[in-house]
């Protein structure tokens, strides 16, 4: 079927300015079928069903919006935790500041080095999930970002990683425009925590691959940096195994623009996946989570978390779906998303989704909007504690549910503190 | 200690006035009692006396100390030495009960130009005041009140006046959803708290909790004005004839 006019334009108008990175072998081909599924798909515009809350424009666009560059003056981000830490300024790998790309338990290697391989682990992977994650729903910006991809790293876990692998993602220039793609594999067994963190550039298309193999276990937190005009949309894809487990969590605060995609597929038995997320927002904030969950398998675990806290007009987008399929019995899905609006200016929209072709599954959705509860808040008072901390206090209790997702207590504590120091920047 | 004088009180958002000229004054050092039938605006004087929304205070006014009391937000209250010891003690989940707890010790400190109290005296100071109301680890850890039984909200709510030391403590219908035991165990506690410097009023139904935390003086509510003061022999009266008879009394 041909595409709306409309749409063809803008998606030529993209693809004109930028070219596709040299590749041969395996990896040329996926790139070949990638540009082709977007020029069938064409990139998404504001009709498109799942793009109706956010407004794709800015995403698509030939040339990023320029984007202010922020200072931190926070700590570094994961900076006391023994990681091997791998470095992209504004989209490109930087050497000097990386660590070696070696580790017990896992290979690391640049995507841009394999480009003329004619045999390698990741051609299973790269824009293989992406590709099945398209149906059903398209997800045109990720295909997009397997063609054009320009850097990024392939991640072969083999055991249990000695250390957690940290990508770290400096935003330096106002008008990068940066695509980078990683793939992970982690084979029977292994375990690898990925840390990733940082604003990466003025406009960053970002997508994951993620294939975790039976008995396998994947841990993610990932936080966003708190650049305000950058925009971003990043996909994560993951495939699991019979008795895997996929745990992923985001914390954004700020952001003009952040669409994050996951689409988690459960395809062994009795395998577990969790993706949560923690959202602050003030003022020109827009924030986006579109989840697509397919229980394949029996008895597999999904658990979808999100909440979001809102003021000064910001926006948050909830869009999660648990796809049911025939067989999938004894499926336990749970999703839930909430937001805390603190004034009459902000905004969530939700839409929820479950579809069951099952008929022995449990699964629960809930969405609530709702203001901070005020008998709380007077019982605090009503012991001492002054009102802003009292709010904050209850603010961080509704993120909780969230937060308490991430297993490690030492990057949960992380997490919670750089969310009680944003709330306490909002207060003084 | 606490002077309240012809205290008037509407309901902000139904123009309904419940107190209609309260006075009662509490002395440091003394247990008063106010007993009346529902709706005689006992848990409206607790709760505009703690500085909850909806409520405005039309005419006379309320100190502690000395200090208007009425002008001050909630939490100024609590660090100028008022303590409610809620009717309905509200679960916040999420928040623990030690955290908060130490939050508001060290906010009321704070405010009080006194130094904070560090984690390891603070820890030290719970443990004791809690093993007194029998008020384990894992209470202490769990979430402000959630999934507490009715006993044991109470029994918190004590722990936190423990904790606080205020001068000034309100117990609104504290007995209320308790056992025997558990009454007990709260009275306890309250009495462990009876101090020279610190003036109590019991908002009560029954006259039972008074035969544990025993009064000095009994005030009987009715239609939102104190109607009549004597000694605890007038809580007995109470039990045991009924409120009819005083009503009928001072009609």
């Amino acid at each position: 079927m041909a595409l709306p006019k409309v749409k063809q334009d803008a998606t030529e108008a993209r693809l004109a300015v930028m070219q596709v990175p040299h590749a041969s072998g395996w990896l040329k081909a996926a790139r070949d079928a990638a540009l082709a599924r977007v020029q069938a798909m064409g990139l998404p515009s504001r009709r498109d069903e799942y793009w109706k809350y956010t407004r794709p424009e800015t995403l698509v666009q030939p040339q990023a919006i320029e984007a202010a560059t922020f200072t931190p003056d926070e700590a570094p981000m994961f900076g006391e935790i023994d990681r091997i830490h791998i470095v992209f300024v504004d989209g490109v790998f930087d050497a000097e500041a990386s660590d070696a790309l070696e580790g017990t338990g896992v290979t690391i290697e640049r995507l841009m080095s394999v480009a003329d391989t004619d045999i390698h682990w990741a051609r299973d992977v790269y824009g293989i999930l992406e590709a099945r994650g398209q149906d059903p729903g398209e997800r045109p910006l990720a295909a997009l970002n397997t063609a054009m991809a320009t850097d990024g790293v392939l991640i072969h876990v083999s055991g249990k990683a000695e250390k957690p692998i940290n990508l770290t993602y400096h935003h330096k220039s106002v008008s990068s425009d940066a695509v980078l793609h990683h793939v992970v594999k982690l084979d029977t067994g292994a375990e690898l925590t990925l840390l990733e963190n940082g604003p990466a550039a003025a406009r960053f298309n970002k997508s994951m691959e993620v294939e975790i193999a039976d008995g396998a276990r994947f841990h993610h937190v990932r936080t966003m940096g708190r650049d305000h005009e950058r925009r971003a949309a990043s996909h994560i894809f993951a495939r699991l195994g019979r008795e895997s487990v996929f745990k992923s969590f985001t914390l954004t605060a700020n952001g003009v623009l952040t669409r994050n995609e996951c689409v988690i597929e459960l395809t062994g038995d009795d395998a577990v996946a969790h993706v949560a997320g923690a959202c602050v927002g003030d003022g020109n904030f827009h924030h986006d989570d579109t989840i697509f969950v397919t229980h394949d398998a029996v008895n597999c675990e999904s658990r979808q978390v999100f909440k979001k806290v809102l003021r000064n007009g910001a926006r948050g987008v909830f869009q999660g779906k648990i796809l049911v399929k025939q067989g999938a019995q004894k499926t336990d899905g749970y999703q839930i998303s909430q937001s805390l609006l603190l004034d009459e200016d902000s905004e969530f929209l939700a839409k929820p989704e479950l579809e069951i072709y099952a008929d022995d599954v449990a699964c629960s959705h809930g969405s609530t909007s709702g203001a901070i509860d005020e008998e709380g808040l007077f019982y605090l008072r009503a012991r001492g504690v002054p009102k802003g901390i009292a709010t904050d206090l209850m603010t961080l209790a509704f993120l909780a549910e969230a937060v308490d997702e991430i297993e490690d207590e030492v990057l949960r504590s992380e997490i919670n503190g750089r969310l009680a120091a944003w709330l306490e920047r909002r207060r003084q | 200690m606490l002077e309240i004088k012809d205290l008037h009180v509407d309901l902000e958002e139904e123009e309904k006035t419940i107190l209609k000229g309260v006075d009662l004054t509490v002395d440091a050092g003394k247990v008063h009692a106010i007993m009346g039938p529902n709706g005689s605006g006992k848990s409206t004087l607790s709760y505009v006396l703690s500085g909850r929304d909806g409520y405005e205070v039309t005419a006379g006014s309320a100190t502690l100390a000395g200090e208007d009391i009425l002008e001050m937000e909630p939490e100024e209250r609590a660090a100028a030495g008022l303590f409610l010891a809620f009717q309905y003690p509200v679960e916040i989940p999420g928040v623990g009960n030690m955290t908060f707890l130490r939050t508001a010790l060290n906010a009321q400190r704070k405010a009080r130009g006194e130094e904070e109290m560090s984690a390891t005296d603070f820890l030290k100071l719970v443990r004791e005041k809690g093993k007194e109301l029998q008020i384990d680890a894992d209470m202490l850890k769990r979430p402000v009140n959630v999934g507490f039984s009715g006993g044991e909200k109470k029994r918190n709510e004590i722990l936190q006046m423990a904790v606080l030391e205020p001068r000034m403590c309100i117990l609104d219908e504290t007995d209320s959803g308790l056992d025997v035991d558990a009454m007990k165990l709260v009275a306890q506690g309250v009495n462990a708290l009876r101090d020279a410097g610190r003036g109590f009023l019991v908002i009560t139904h029954y006259q039972r909790l008074l035969d544990h935390i025993k009064p000095d003086v009994v005030h009987i509510m009715a239609d939102g004005r104190i109607v009549k003061t004597g000694g605890p022999e007038l809580a007995l009266e109470v039990e045991n004839n009924g409120y009819a008879d005083i009503l009928a009394e001072v009609a």
